[in-house]
């Protein structure tokens, strides 16, 4: 319901949504005094906090993805910057919901034993095979460190 | 111990004393050369659970079967897969919590854990990290005080949680190919994550608790925590910091490989801690390994810096609902329903109520009922034979533990392997309860019977003539032969010096080859004396 409710605000672009009950209103400890409620077309929400470059490179060993560039990084900060309206909406005393699933049945499945013996189908895909094991590097390489690295980050320091 | 001690603690010979360490295992602060220390040991176990099939797909759960031959679409993690929730894996954490004296939450949920790492195909693993299945329980264990094995203390740890969560494949590391091969016939199977509060103060309680669990755990069938198998592994955290001062910084050891391993490792690193703090340096919050060669910890290779597993709950399974008797609901297809109270009311005594069943049933002590639980069959074998003999159980017990199982102990077998059944035990036991043969010939008798061929006890005391001497007369006149032949030593005895006594005792067993008994012999000897 809740997930439904902000989604129709955020495509209708219409004023913000008060959350039910009282509680204390955040608004005003997040640095947003003086953005206006109500206003159909939405600004930009102000850039809380840039994205630094230990968050950067924590990201991209965490994730193995590679930011490359000026322009990934910026994108990534829009969509960061996207996402932080979400803290306009009071969520004080509501329950986070996770998916619009959460009152449907977990269905339980009966103990036998119904799948198997694939190997042939599941090495079919594998690039490299050794008498029916996956093959890959051995353990985890670690990522060069920064000043290895030959990306964009390394320019903008 | 000291054989194992790393070369750096022969330089401190005073702080690593074998048999100082030993006692000082007992109390919870350990001495130091500067100062005393408290150890802090927590406990991470994983329990696989017994199931036939893994915990969100259909593949078979089998230990040693050919690599990648039980994997199924969903456990090589390919596109398009969903997991489907395996009900015994469900009932099997849901006793083990009740076992352990945890509540159970009624909603639990499902989270990812991402990760790379070869045999974790999906770079997450499915667990429960915010909402787990059981809570706040508790473990009893006991602990001998002394090394008689006579005084024993009970002791608890508690349980702050139990979460269902999926095992991951195997990685065979070939360093000479530089490769890894990866074996996915364990990736997706049950796991039951069983997490300790930071309870315990050495190896030797971590390895008592330990050994507890995994007997609950084989009770309930919920595993069969076979450790060589790699269905209970266990991950100690250690820490070491002054009384009255904060916790120290915890280091992880892992590969461990046995309860015995468990509490050596444990040992090793609270040394190890002590050793680096007295000498000015540092713990690092990091991952160790168990070398069980050298006895010692050793960083991890692939475990560098803090991780952050970017938590995140599971969006194709919705939250798990338990019931219990209150809120059973209507009109559901009860395949579909797991009910608390109903697996409540099935739980198998355990192992601790079956201990104190022993103890109050047959008068044996408790210390005796530790040993029968803890080797597999030795209870029932024992309780079969009281059955069939007239012998009372607390004579038996000393049969039972002495010499049955130290047999079983020196040939390396199993009670289901004994060549001597309990019918044949009991058998012998009957004779020297009717008092036909002495104690003495039947640990003959049973030397005999473990060979195994076949032979009654009676067959046996036939054979080699062990029958004691039942014809007083007879046994009168051997009596009065001795002492007759023996003047000096009845004067000895006459002039106060009973001692000498046993002397004309071991001369009338000799006369009689063993067939006579020593306590019949005795009071015979001392009438004819004092007359």
């Amino acid at each position: 319901m809740r997930a439904l409710l902000l989604g129709a605000w955020l495509r209708a672009g219409r004023g913000l949504p008060r959350a039910p009950g009282s509680g204390r209103r955040h608004r005003e400890h997040r640095g947003h005094s003086g953005h206006s409620e109500h206003s159909e077309h939405r600004p930009q929400a102000p850039l809380r906090q840039k994205v630094s470059v230990e968050v950067l490179q924590h990201l991209e060993h965490l994730a193995l993805v590679d930011f490359r560039d000026a322009e990934g990084v910026e994108r990534l900060q829009k969509a960061i910057q996207f996402a932080d309206q979400l803290h306009e909406v009071n969520t004080d005393g509501v329950e986070p919901m996770d998916s619009v699933l959460e009152d449907r049945c977990l269905y339980l499945r009966e103990d036998d034993v119904t799948e198997g013996n694939c190997t042939k189908e599941l090495l079919e895909n594998a690039r490299e095979k050794v008498e029916e094991y996956f093959v890959a590097p051995p353990g985890n390489i670690p990522l060069p460190k920064l000043e290895e690295q030959e990306t964009f980050l390394q320019g903008s320091q | 111990m000291a054989s194992a001690a790393p070369a750096f603690l022969s330089a401190f010979p005073g702080l690593f004393q074998p048999e100082r360490g030993f006692s000082f295992q007992r109390s919870t602060v350990r001495y130091g050369r500067l100062a005393p220390w408290v150890p802090v040991v927590g406990l991470e176990i994983h329990a696989q659970i017994s199931s036939n099939s893994k915990l969100f797909s259909g593949s078979q759960v089998q230990f040693a079967a050919p690599p990648n031959s039980l994997v199924s679409f969903f456990d090589a993690s390919l596109p398009g897969t969903l997991p489907v929730l395996n009900r015994r894996c469900v009932e099997a954490a849901v006793m083990t919590g009740l076992a352990l004296n945890c509540s159970i939450n009624k909603k639990s949920l499902f989270d990812r854990k991402h990760y790379f790492y070869a045999d974790l195909p999906a770079g997450y693993q499915i667990t429960q990290q915010r909402v787990p299945i059981a809570v706040n329980g508790s473990l009893s264990y006991s602990l001998c005080i002394d090394s008689k094995m006579s005084q024993m203390v009970t002791k608890t740890v508690r349980i702050k949680q139990i979460q269902l969560e999926q095992d991951s494949g195997k990685s065979l590391h070939d360093d000479t190919r530089s490769q890894t091969l990866v074996d996915l016939n364990r990736a997706g199977v049950g796991l039951m994550e069983v997490v300790m509060e930071p309870d315990m103060c050495c190896g030797e309680e971590a390895a008592a608790a330990v050994r507890e669990l995994q007997l609950i755990l084989q009770t309930l069938g919920s595993s069969q925590a076979v450790m060589a198998e790699g269905q209970l592994r266990v991950d100690a955290n250690v820490s070491v910091h002054h009384p009255g001062e904060p916790y120290g910084v915890r280091t992880e050891v892992k590969n461990i490989n046995s309860i015995r391993f468990l509490a050596k490792a444990i040992d090793y690193e609270i040394q190890r801690q002590i050793e680096e703090l007295e000498n000015g340096g540092t713990i690092l919050n990091e991952t160790r390994a168990f070398d069980s060669k050298l006895g010692c910890t050793v960083p991890m290779r692939d475990k560098e810096g803090k991780q952050d597993y970017r938590f995140m709950p599971e969006p194709n399974l919705p939250p798990l609902i338990l019931y219990d008797a209150k809120s059973l609901p209507a009109n559901m297809n009860h395949q579909q329903v797991i009910n608390i109270d109903w697996i409540h009311e099935r739980l198998p005594d355990l192992p601790s109520v079956k201990r104190k069943k022993l103890v109050e049933q047959y008068g044996i002590l408790p210390e005796h009922s530790f040993t029968l639980l803890n080797e597999e069959g030795l209870a029932e074998f024992f309780e079969s034979v009281v059955k069939q003999t007239q012998m009372k159980p607390k004579k038996v017990i000393g049969w039972i533990l002495k010499d049955l199982l130290s047999y079983l102990k020196q040939h390396s077998l199993t009670v289901k392997e004994s060549p001597v059944s309990s019918f044949v035990l009991a058998d012998l036991l009957n004779l020297l309860e009717k008092k036909e043969i002495s104690s003495t010939a039947a640990k003959q008798v049973l030397a005999e019977l473990w060979k195994g061929e076949g032979k009654t006890p009676l067959e046996i005391v036939k054979e080699q003539k062990l029958e004691l001497l039942q014809d007083q007369k007879e046994l009168e006149q051997i009596c009065q032969a001795v002492i007759d032949g023996h003047k000096n030593e009845v004067m000895a005895i006459k002039a106060g010096n009973p001692k000498v006594l046993n002397k004309l005792i071991g001369l009338v067993q000799k006369k009689t080859q063993g067939r006579s008994n020593p306590v019949l012999v005795k009071q015979l000897l001392e009438k004819k004396l004092s007359g």
